[in-house]
């Protein structure tokens, strides 16, 4: 993975709450074996009408939308299943960043651990960015801010380890493969048990 | 010793290193679960580093997702829905052969949905920590053990070392007190819960469900609770194992056997959270209150008991979820047409919950227009309810008496809904599209779905269990 310390861009928003994982990419797209590729599925029955078409109501596919790379989302972001799909596939779409009051524990742990910026701020500020559509922020990973137009900065806490990973691009793992002599030694001492 | 719960008795004894403020803890997994959608990328990670997988014999893999619930034909062709759905599976095949994994696959008879063959196989076990690429790995703390969804980038770090980095979780306990009246289980008592504390009401906390009524529960009961821990955000869900959980692992193929058999019990009896052990947070539940419960909305937390009057939306979701269910606020969802019955999924497939269906369908008929599903959870659930008759009560109903596999809980194989039918499926998510694009899902206790079919409306089950018992 690639370190990740900053990003800019313009907000988009989809104010609604729970937005689920068979909404960011439907089930029936999960066959594939691969990681890539998946952005043109991303939010697949939303964003397309049945002729196939660009659903014009769809937030997302409105002008003001196109090249943000931050996302808005109401409460309760990636609820659902455990799919890393989700991720992949917003990141293919040219998601780096989804900021949210709260976001689905799975969701957020898979997001992270693909440079994807799962965010979670204060309710108050959340309802501003939902309010305010196509606002300028920066993220700052290193500083855990984000700054606003105005020149403001909204405070938010990455869990120490995810922040680790992704300034420095560190592969979990290769972190994990340190610990082999520690987990043969708590495999012995099971096996003693 | 400072008392304990459950989940810190489980946490505890598998942390291989401890957490930090700069790191999570390394936490040990005792078997991993892994099945054809969320691995391939997995395996190819590792072969792509060159690893090997840790522990083949702590790996289980089997087929359910993208597998046709159809025979296959007389050709000796399986009815797969598209190419790709058969090289997923081809691929978890020689994935498995490949790094040595036991697979049950096509030619096992003991194949099925991978949170019904866990426990069958007696697989899993009080106090173990068991993970899958799969969000209703949490049906496995109905034995006691913690067991969570994992994402596939993690899948990939316990197949090379078994073990996964986490923060720990907090704890939350859901006692449930009061007999739950006759007709009403434990579908009907989750959707309760979760229409009561809401989707997000567990995030960051392993849920355990204690007291009374809880402890009343079979083992499948347990399991269709703690199978959706994670429609309330929580990632695990826990049952303390007891006399109930012991004689039902008894004797199963993977549980532990003679002597050892023995000792295990007396080490899974201590597992149980102690007098005076603490949570983070607890909430109460009277289970003698609630009455068939289904959800109305699109997502679990819209539930609401049958026949109670439906709220009025308050926010855009509400409203969205209002104009994709077409359901009425003020009216109830008692009555509503119904254009397919699916009873299955790793929430409600198992012998008991097929048998809650049948007992309602015997000596009636699937109404007309309504296409009903029928899948079970296993080729062992398949056995024994055809051992019982069962699907011989479901085709005489008119139903559809499949092969074991997730089917229409996630529509990934072929078997779905068409724009705009409703659904009543006994399955965990009601998401938008979930059983098909357009399609409407109502969640919903087997034996109010098995009524449903036959009233052609969402029915109360207890009409037809009473006429039985008359
Ligand atoms: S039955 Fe449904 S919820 Fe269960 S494992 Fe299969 S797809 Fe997932």
């Amino acid at each position: 993975m690639n370190p990740i310390t900053r990003l800019q861009s313009r907000t988009a928003v989809l104010t609604d709450e729970n937005i689920d994982t068979d909404r960011i990419i439907p089930a029936r797209f999960l066959t594939t074996t691969v990681r890539e590729g998946l952005g043109k599925l991303c939010f697949n029955d939303w964003r397309y009408q049945s002729d196939g078409s660009d659903n014009p109501a769809f937030p997302l596919n409105q002008p003001q939308s196109q090249g943000c790379s931050i996302l808005v989302a109401g409460r309760n972001f990636g609820c659902g299943s455990s799919r890393e799909h989700a991720p992949w596939a917003l990141l293919d779409y040219g998601i780096k960043a989804v900021l949210c009051s709260e976001i689905a524990d799975i969701f957020r742990n898979n997001a992270l651990k693909n440079g994807l910026l799962a965010i979670v701020i204060a309710e108050e500020q959340h309802r501003w960015l939902l309010d305010n559509p196509g606002v300028e922020l920066t993220i700052d990973v290193q500083a855990q801010t984000i700054a606003l137009p105005d020149g403001s900065n909204v405070a938010f806490t990455l869990e120490a380890f995810a922040r680790h990973c992704l300034l420095n691009g560190v592969d979990q793992l290769g972190f994990l493969l340190q610990h082999t002599d520690a987990i043969g030694d708590f495999e012995k001492q099971e096996k003693a048990a | 010793m400072t008392a304990r719960t459950l989940f810190e008795k489980v946490w505890d004894a598998h942390v291989v290193a401890p957490e930090s403020t700069d790191t999570p803890a390394v936490l040990y997994v005792d078997l991993h679960l892994v099945h054809e959608v969320t691995s391939p990328q997995a395996f190819s990670e590792l072969r792509q580093r060159g690893l090997t997988l840790r522990r083949p014999d702590r790996t289980l893999a089997t087929l359910d997702h993208s597998t046709p619930t159809l025979p296959t034909g007389a050709d000796g062709v399986r009815p797969y829905t598209n190419a790709a759905a058969k090289a997923q599976v081809e691929q978890l095949e020689a994935n498995c052969t490949e790094f040595g994994v036991t697979l049950h696959g096509w030619d096992s008879d003991q194949r099925g949905i991978v949170h019904v063959i866990g426990p069958e196989l007696g697989a899993t076990q009080p106090g173990m920590t068991i993970v899958c690429g799969d969000s209703h790995t949490s049906t496995h703390g109905a034995f006691g053990a913690l067991a969570f969804g994992i994402g596939t980038t993690e899948v990939g770090h316990v197949l090379a070392t078994q073990c996964l980095l986490q923060r720990k979780p907090k704890t939350l306990a859901i006692h449930v007190d009061g007999k739950l009246p006759a007709g009403v289980g434990a579908k009907d008592l989750i959707l309760h819960i979760i229409g009561s504390i809401g989707v997000d009401g567990g995030t960051g906390y392993v849920l355990e469900y204690r007291g009374p009524t809880i402890e009343a529960l079979s083992m499948e009961e347990r399991m269709t609770i703690c199978n959706m821990s994670i429609e309330a955000g929580a990632r695990a869900g826990m049952i303390a194992p007891d006399e109930t959980t012991f004689a039902w692992l008894k004797g199963r193929p993977l549980a532990p056997q003679g002597a050892d058999w023995d000792v295990a019990v007396a080490k899974w009896r201590a597992l149980r959270s102690d007098e005076g052990a603490s949570y983070d947070r607890e909430v109460h539940f009277d289970a003698s209150k609630i009455g068939p419960t289904v959800t109305y909305g699109t997502h679990p937390g819209m539930a609401s008991a049958l026949s109670a009057s439906l709220p009025e939306p308050t926010n855009a979701q509400e409203r969205r979820a209002r104009d994709y269910m077409h359901y009425e606020p003020g009216q109830s969802m008692e009555g509503m047409a119904v254009d397919v019955v699916f009873i299955g999924s790793c929430t409600n497939s198992r012998l008991p919950d097929l048998r809650e269906a049948a007992s309602v369908l015997r000596g009636r008929r699937v109404a007309d227009g309504v296409r009903m599903l029928v899948v079970p959870g296993s080729e062992a659930v398949r056995r024994d309810a055809e051992r019982e008759g069962l699907h011989q009560v479901f085709l005489d109903a008119g139903a559809e008496w499949r092969v074991p596999g997730c089917s229409m809980c996630i529509a990934m194989n072929g078997d779905l809904a068409q724009p705009g039918q409703l659904v009543v499926s006994t399955s965990n998510r009601n998401f938008e599209g979930r059983q098909g694009k357009g399609a409407r899902t109502v969640l919903a206790s087997p034996a109010t779905a098995a009524a449903s079919a036959v009233a052609g409306v969402i029915a109360d089950p207890r009409v037809y269990l009473t006429e039985v018992a008359a």
